[in-house]
Parts: C-alpha cells; sequence; structure tokens
C-alpha cells in the first residue's frame, strides 16, 4: 500500500496548480449536480479531475486548488485525497498497474503476472520505471473476481492474464499502442472461455407454463 | 418526555438526547472515549456499547437517541464481553509505556482499562508505528499512543474554529496530523491536551514535570484577560506546575486560553523579592523598614493634590481598595485605574460592564463588534461568538480594523467613528438588521474608547444601543469587552480621576505631580512621569519597576487569596495557591504597613476586614459567583470624533501583561506565530 500514503515533505514540489478551462468546464458540470452549500460533495469529482490534469498524481498545490474552489478548509480534501486509493499522492509513471493479489487471482496465478510486471518494468512495486511508462502496485479485490487474475491499467481493466499476456501488454503499451481492454483469452466479458455452455438452442413447442 | 428503563431503573428523560446521557442521568456510567459533551458525535471508539432489548447487536450509545419504551441494559455479560472486546482492539496498537507517559495518573484509557478491560491480549504481532507531530510550542505529540477518537479535531474544527487538524489515511495508516507540517494557529490549543483520553496530547512545558498525585490543586481565577476564566491552580511545593480549567458554564464553559495555561513560566522570572530604593541613581536592595522611610521622607509636606496612584490591570480587589484609602489619607490624593486611557464612565455601572453576561452570547442575534477583535482580547469569549454562529441564525459586524480571522463570518462595515455615526442615523443597511433583531448586542471594545475621543464614541455606542432597543428590562445588549481583569473592581472602586492617565501625564510633565504610586501598573508611559517620584508596588521587574525610585515587591495572582470582578461584572473570588517569593508580601497588607509608616494607618488588620470595607465601599463585592446587573443612565459626552480607525489595543496576544512578558512559553509561541502571519500577508 505504498502509493496510499505520502509525506508531502517526500514528494517533488508543485508550484502552482489550476484547472485548465476544460477541467474547470467538468469540475463547474459536477459542482452543480449538488445544491448551494453542498458544494463540498463534488470533491471526489474535482479531486478526480486534478488527478488527470496532473498527471496521474496530486501534488498539494493540486488540492489547495480544489479546497478554494469549493471553499473547503485544505485539511478536508487531504483527508479525502489520502483516505481513497484511487488518489495517488506521488508521482508515477504513464500507466499505473495496480495488480489484484487478493485470494481469487491469487490462486488463480496473480504472482506471475507480477512478475511479468517486474520484468518489463524493472523495477518493484511502487517505483517509476526507467522509461517512465510503469509503476505496479499491488491491491486488493477489484471485483472482476470471474475473470481472475486481472489489473487495472489507468482507467481500463485488463483480465485473464497470465505470465505470457501480461507481456505482451506491456510491450504493446511500450511501443505506444493501446491494446483492447477486457479478458485477454478468447471470451466474451465474462461469459464461458471458448462460447456459451448453455442455452445454446431455442427451445422449440410452447412455453412450459403453457403446456 | 420519553419514559425508559435503564439497569431496571424507570426514568423520564428529555426528548433529543443521547442513550449515553439517559443513563448518566439514571447514575450508570457509561465509558467512552470520542464522547464529548461539548463536541459533536462522532460514535467511532465504541466503548460506549451498550445492550437494548430488541436490537440485534450492542448499540453504540452516545450516538443512539432515546426512545419512548426503550430498555437498556449496561450490566450484562453481553456488555462486559463488548467492552472487553473493544478495549483489547484499542490496546492492539496503544503502546505499554505508562511509567514513562505524562497522562498517567489522569489517563481515561488506564482508568477504563482497569475498570472495563480484559487482563490480557491476544495479540502477539508488532504494533504499528506513527510519526509524531509538531503542533507548536504547548502541545507534545506520541502519536503511537492516539486511538483515533477525533477529540482534537472536532474540537480545532468546532470551538476554536481553526481547520487545521484532521485524520488522514485509513484503516491502520490513521493518523491525526495537519498533514501539511503546520503548527496550530489557535489562541485556545491547549485545550486540546485536557480533551485528549490518552497520552497522544500532553502539555509540552509541562513534560516530564510532575505526577497528579503530586500537586496541590487550587480553584482560583485567571487574570490575563478580563473573561475571569475559572482555573484550577496545581501546584507542588511554592511552585505552580500547571493551570487547568474550572467548569463554568456562565463564564469559560470549560476551555481556557492558551496564555491563561501557559504564561505561568513567567512567575518564577523577573520577579520581585525584596525592596529596592534608587540611591545615587541606582536601584539598591533595601529592607521593608528602609523602603518604607523613604517613602515617608519624600511624601512629607507632599499635598494631595501633587500625588497620583495607578492600579494595574492584574491587581486584586482588596489591593485596590486599600489604595484608594490610603491615597484618600493622603489629603485627597488621585487614584486611576484606566492605564490605558480609556473613557470609560465610572458614575453608571451599566457603562462599563458585560451586560447580557458572556451567557448572554448564546441568546443574542446580530452582534456588532466595535474596535474589537475578541479573538485576542479573549479567545475563550470569542469560542462562544463562534458557538452562537455555529447555531446559526445570527448576524455579526465589526467595526474596526482586525488583523486576524475572528473565526466566524464578519459583515465588515468600516473602520472608525464615522461608520458608527452612519449606522446611528439608519444609513447602513446594518442598522435596519439591528433594528429588526430581538436580543441585539453591541461588543464594545477598549479600541473604540481609548482614544482622546472616547468619549464621544461611548455616547454614540449609547446612544445606538438605545436607538435599536438593545437596552430593555430583560435585555442588556450593551456590552463592553475589557482587556484588563482588574478594571471593572476598579471601576466599581470608582478609581477615576478627572482627567484621567493623560491628566496624570500632563501633570508629571509640568511637575504638578511629585509622586506617582504605580500598583502593578506596567502598561503606562513612564516617560511621561517627569521627575515625579515613582513608588512601584508589583511582582514582575517590568516597565514600572525599572523607572521606580522605590520598589515594593508584591504578590502575582496565584499567590494571594483575591477578589476579581469580570468584564460582565461577575464578582469572583481567587484562592491562594502559593506564597510570593522571597520578602514579597501580599498587596494589601504592604499597602496597610505602609499607611502606618506614613502615620495614617488604615483601619483594617486582616483579610475578612479588608473585604468588609470592600463591600461597604461597593455592595457588588458581597455577591460572590453573582453577575450584578449594572444599572443605566446617561454616560458618555457628545463631541467631534476623529476619522481614525478603530485599533484593537492587543496587538500581540502572547505578551500583555508583566507575566507573559517574562514568560518564555509565550515567547516561544510568539516565534513560532511570526512566519506564519508573514507568510499570510
Amino acid at each position: 500500500m505504498s502509493m496510499i500514503t505520502a509525506d508531502p515533505q517526500d514528494v517533488p514540489h508543485v508550484q502552482s496548480f489550476t484547472f485548465a478551462p476544460e477541467y474547470l468546464e467538468k469540475a463547474k458540470e459536477q459542482i452543480a449536480h449538488y445544491p448551494p452549500g453542498r458544494q463540498a460533495s463534488a470533491v471526489i469529482a474535482c479531486l478526480d479531475l486534478a488527478q488527470r490534469q496532473a498527471g496521474g498524481w496530486l501534488p498539494r498545490a493540486a488540492m489547495d486548488h480544489v479546497a478554494q474552489l469549493l471553499d473547503m478548509a485544505p485539511i478536508r480534501v487531504y483527508e479525502v485525497a489520502t483516505f481513497y486509493t484511487m488518489f495517488q499522492l506521488k508521482p508515477r509513471g504513464k500507466y499505473l498497474l495496480q495488480v489484484c493479489t487478493t485470494t481469487p487471482c491469487w490462486l488463480r496465478g496473480s504472482d506471475a503476472v507480477m512478475k511479468a510486471c517486474r520484468s518489463v518494468s524493472g523495477v518493484g512495486p511502487g517505483e517509476i520505471s526507467a522509461d517512465g511508462l510503469f509503476t505496479t502496485v499491488e491491491v486488493e479485490c477489484l471485483g472482476a473476481c470471474v475473470n481472475a487474475p486481472m489489473m487495472q491499467i489507468n482507467d481500463d481493466f485488463y483480465e485473464d492474464l497470465d505470465e505470457d499476456s501480461t507481456h505482451r501488454l506491456l510491450e504493446a503499451f511500450k511501443r505506444g499502442e493501446t491494446p483492447k481492454p477486457g479478458p485477454q483469452v478468447d471470451r466474451q466479458t465474462s461469459a464461458p472461455v471458448g462460447g456459451p455452455t448453455t442455452l445454446t438452442s431455442i427451445p422449440g413447442g410452447a412455453a412450459p407454463r403453457d403446456r | 418526555m420519553p419514559k425508559m428503563k435503564i439497569d431496571g431503573i424507570d426514568i423520564e428523560v428529555p426528548a433529543g438526547i443521547s442513550v449515553l446521557q439517559a443513563c448518566e442521568m439514571a447514575g450508570v456510567e457509561i465509558p467512552r472515549f470520542c464522547y464529548h459533551e461539548r463536541l459533536s458525535i462522532a460514535g467511532n471508539c465504541r466503548m460506549c456499547l451498550v445492550e437494548q432489548e430488541k436490537a440485534p447487536k450492542p448499540i453504540a450509545s452516545c450516538a443512539m437517541p432515546v426512545m419512548d419504551g426503550m430498555v437498556i441494559k449496561t450490566n450484562t455479560p453481553a456488555v462486559k464481553k463488548a467492552r472487553n472486546g473493544v478495549m483489547e482492539f484499542l490496546l492492539v496498537n496503544h503502546p505499554l509505556d505508562c511509567p514513562i507517559c505524562d497522562q498517567g495518573g489522569e489517563c481515561d484509557l488506564q482508568d477504563q482499562a482497569m475498570a472495563y478491560g480484559y487482563d490480557r491480549s491476544r495479540f502477539h504481532e508488532n504494533k504499528r508505528a506513527v510519526p509524531d507531530k509538531d503542533l507548536g510550542p504547548l502541545v507534545k505529540t506520541s502519536m503511537n499512543r492516539c486511538i483515533q477518537c477525533t477529540r482534537c479535531v472536532r474540537f480545532a474544527t468546532e470551538v476554536a474554529g481553526v481547520e487545521e487538524l484532521g485524520a488522514t489515511g485509513r484503516g491502520e495508516q490513521m493518523e491525526i496530523t495537519t498533514y501539511v507540517h503546520k503548527t496550530l494557529s489557535s489562541e485556545m490549543s491547549g485545550n486540546i491536551v485536557d480533551l485528549c483520553p490518552v497520552g497522544a496530547l500532553t502539555s509540552k512545558p509541562y513534560a516530564f514535570n510532575a505526577r497528579p498525585w503530586e500537586l496541590r490543586k487550587t480553584e482560583s481565577v485567571d487574570v490575563m484577560d478580563a473573561l475571569g476564566s475559572n482555573i484550577r491552580i496545581d501546584t507542588r511545593g511554592a511552585e505552580v506546575m500547571r493551570v487547568l480549567p474550572r467548569v463554568n458554564e456562565d463564564v469559560n464553559e470549560e476551555w481556557i486560553a492558551d496564555k491563561t495555561r501557559h504564561a505561568i513560566d513567567g512567575l518564577k522570572r523577573q520577579r520581585l523579592d525584596r525592596p529596592y530604593v534608587r540611591r545615587d541613581g541606582k536601584l539598591k536592595p533595601a529592607s521593608w523598614g528602609e523602603a518604607f522611610e523613604a517613602i515617608a521622607a519624600r511624601l512629607k509636606d507632599v499635598p494631595g493634590t501633587k500625588i497620583a496612584a495607578v492600579a494595574g490591570d492584574q491587581c486584586d480587589a482588596e489591593a485596590m481598595v486599600a489604595l484608594k484609602d490610603l491615597m484618600a489619607a493622603l489629603d485627597g490624593a488621585r487614584v486611576e485605574c484606566r492605564q490605558d486611557g480609556a473613557a470609560l464612565d465610572a458614575s453608571v455601572r451599566g457603562a462599563y460592564l458585560f451586560n447580557a453576561g458572556i451567557a448572554g452570547i448564546d441568546k443574542a442575534d446580530v452582534i456588532l463588534l466595535l474596535g474589537t477583535n475578541p479573538r485576542w482580547e479573549a479567545p475563550v469569549l470569542n469560542a462562544r461568538i463562534r458557538k452562537r454562529y455555529l447555531a446559526g441564525k445570527v448576524k455579526i459586524a465589526l467595526i474596526g480594523d482586525t488583523p486576524v480571522d475572528l473565526t466566524y463570518p464578519v459583515e465588515h462595515l468600516g473602520h472608525g467613528p464615522s461608520t458608527l455615526r452612519d449606522l446611528a442615523d439608519g444609513k447602513l443597511a446594518f442598522a435596519d438588521v439591528l433594528k429588526g433583531a430581538k436580543n441585539p448586542m453591541i461588543i464594545i471594545g477598549q479600541g473604540a474608547l481609548r482614544r482622546s475621543d472616547g468619549p464621544a464614541v461611548l455616547a454614540q455606542a449609547r446612544a445606538l444601543a438605545e436607538t435599536v432597543n438593545a437596552v430593555r428590562a430583560d435585555w442588556n445588549g450593551f456590552c463592553v469587552l475589557h482587556t484588563a481583569a482588574a478594571r471593572v473592581a476598579g471601576l466599581d472602586l470608582g478609581l477615576v480621576a478627572d482627567g484621567g492617565i493623560d491628566g496624570i501625564y500632563a501633570g508629571g510633565e509640568k511637575g504638578d505631580i511629585e509622586v506617582v504610586y504605580l500598583l502593578a501598573a506596567d502598561e503606562v508611559d513612564t516617560k511621561r512621569l517627569g521627575k515625579a517620584f515613582v513608588i512601584y508596588q508589583g511582582h514582575h521587574g517590568d516597565v514600572g519597576a525599572h523607572r521606580a525610585d522605590v520598589i515594593l515587591p508584591g504578590a502575582a495572582y496565584t499567590e494571594k487569596p483575591g477578589v476579581y470582578v469580570n468584564t460582565e461584572g461577575r464578582v469572583q473570588l481567587a484562592k491562594r495557591a502559593g506564597f510570593p517569593p522571597g520578602d514579597a508580601r501580599e498587596d494589601w497588607a504592604i499597602l496597610r504597613a505602609l499607611s502606618a509608616a506614613l502615620g495614617k494607618a488604615l483601619p483594617y488588620d486582616t483579610l475578612d476586614q479588608v473585604r468588609q470595607r470592600l463591600v461597604k465601599a461597593n455592595p457588588v463585592f458581597g455577591a460572590i459567583d453573582q453577575q450584578a446587573p449594572g444599572a443605566w443612565g446617561a454616560f458618555g459626552r457628545s463631541g467631534d470624533v476623529a476619522e481614525a480607525a478603530f485599533v484593537s489595543p492587543i496587538g500581540n496576544y502572547f505578551m500583555t501583561c508583566p507575566i507573559s512578558r517574562a514568560s518564555q512559553t509565550m515567547a516561544e509561541c510568539m516565534a513560532n506565530r511570526q512566519p506564519q502571519a508573514v507568510a499570510a500577508e
């Protein structure tokens, strides 16, 4: 969990942060979801937007800007930002590899996925690869156990991985491609591998209740 | 009113209270850590679990409202087991360092672990380690001990009004922190030490100094501001170890300001412990007899009109009445208590009191701050205004300048007397707000009165109060906020001279006044006393003592029994916590001895007789702990006003009196605060 808490003294200092016009527009749209005076409810959405604009992590200046925008005390924003694992408080690679290592994924081979991530990025969990592309973190269950093992790369789930497919996936990212998210085996979302196994034919005759 | 049954006791309780409060009313004690009467409910420590009939699980009694027909059980095996379990979890990450912990002996966790805990642990892993935080020179942290009750976070947010503390991270990573490595910028931060139920936050100046069972506890009254906060002075031998608040709902609730709590190390420094007499331009140690002789020799044949006395900001009423009587015996020499030159009118009691009372703030619906910065003049009163703001439906406006955030939104009407005039004439929109208010309150600070046009400002304020119907039989919203603890008692004793302090300065400069008696008066401009012979009676080698020709060592507020009257006119009794150092004596006794040396012996020999004299001088002194209402009448003087803005008399919160100026802790607070003040600019 090394990515979750980071002392603001240990991360690069970012002098200032303000929302770019397109992000500000989105933030205002989020704030408009709540009644006047309740704008603080938009804090998670605004922090997410700030994180996207700042390159995948939240410098203190970005949190302060959100606090100012929402008229909140800065500490209240820090509390939210440190609570949720979706907010990164120190810089990370271009691609954040969140490998699920909770029991179902682990039983289905998440260790091999971790191994592949390490060998492609060349660094261990929490560190940024030399080319600045990858940061691997171990995370708890992402709720895709039926497609175990899996990992989340930035906003997308890549599922049904093994060591080879993880290698292929990351090499593709290295080449600047964006592989197709979802299962990396012959499978439609979480349907059975190799095609349907039930309900394969349309039953003839009258419906059972009419028989 | 809901009827309920608690441990078999039938009880009827007010609607809307919690089960925990109901249990207390029934006389059943419920252990708790996060719950505190004066803070919002968090419900996160789970120590207050009780059993409710027909509920599937134990309930957190602090967060459960009472309902009709509830049956609560607090002494069943299930409750005992629940408490055991909660305590075991709380202790999982709590270090077993009680022998080196300053909270030892007055620790809620220690006490409750003994009373409700289980006597062993099943946790064999490493305890978590949390970095300590720097919360400033007053609060020492040991964050490993924190059980995350969040009382300190809620206090800072709700009462102190500085949202700087928070709980970051989650689960095992949760920490109480400011996150950005800053110290608390509150004048009430010391209170979080009292609130902390464990030893995570302890007092830094008091660290490793004493154990609670070694201390003698004396009930007293604070003199650092005019609020008269009720305090408990803890002493070991002759040394004052610490000051803690006492609960008084009408005055300070259970908070005290940082200066009240931590200026006490100033009591050990720069003390006057023997008389001095100036010989050949230098102050030389002397005996009491020599000092009295020097005074008697100088006073011989000096008419009373050429003698003036000034009473200081922290004097007890006994000393002031003795001073008054002594000066009267010296052919009616003048006595003045308004050192700062404030245009206070002693003829009408309602003219110088915080008439609505401090608790009256809770009832006010419009508050006008006039030339005052309550955050620095009386931090606890400021917290009360914030409490009123949080309760809702109140408008607060300010005329004057304040260098700090008052911790609640304030409508800034203007800077000086012209705004006040416009308001009284109804030219400002806020005038209608004041007129429409049910209980309007006008708080007049010394910043509005200690100026040459003070009487006119006072008259304007009175006119405004009467126009907006703030003075009625059932409500008097005309509130003067003093900065000096001794001021109201001084005015009650009529220690006002024609011309005020400026008249004394003028006399000193012209040579009309030959002798000046300073009774612990250190805020006077000693340069303007001319060639006058200055007798200084006080406890610290401060401004007055430097100028003095004779020094008579007196007692500080912890070292004498005394009567003080706070800004709302409440007469309060302080007890003696220790004795003054060396040859120093109680102040009224010094005046009594001096009067005998001058051949004009005052007619009292014991403290009781002095107090009888006090009551004779003004009957209000007879009503201890009562807020005697002030009479209303005409006061102030119409006249021209200057344009200058109202400026609060306190430019530096941490150093306002001889004691706080001598305090190292206060100096550290100042040094700590300055970088922030600079950064804010």
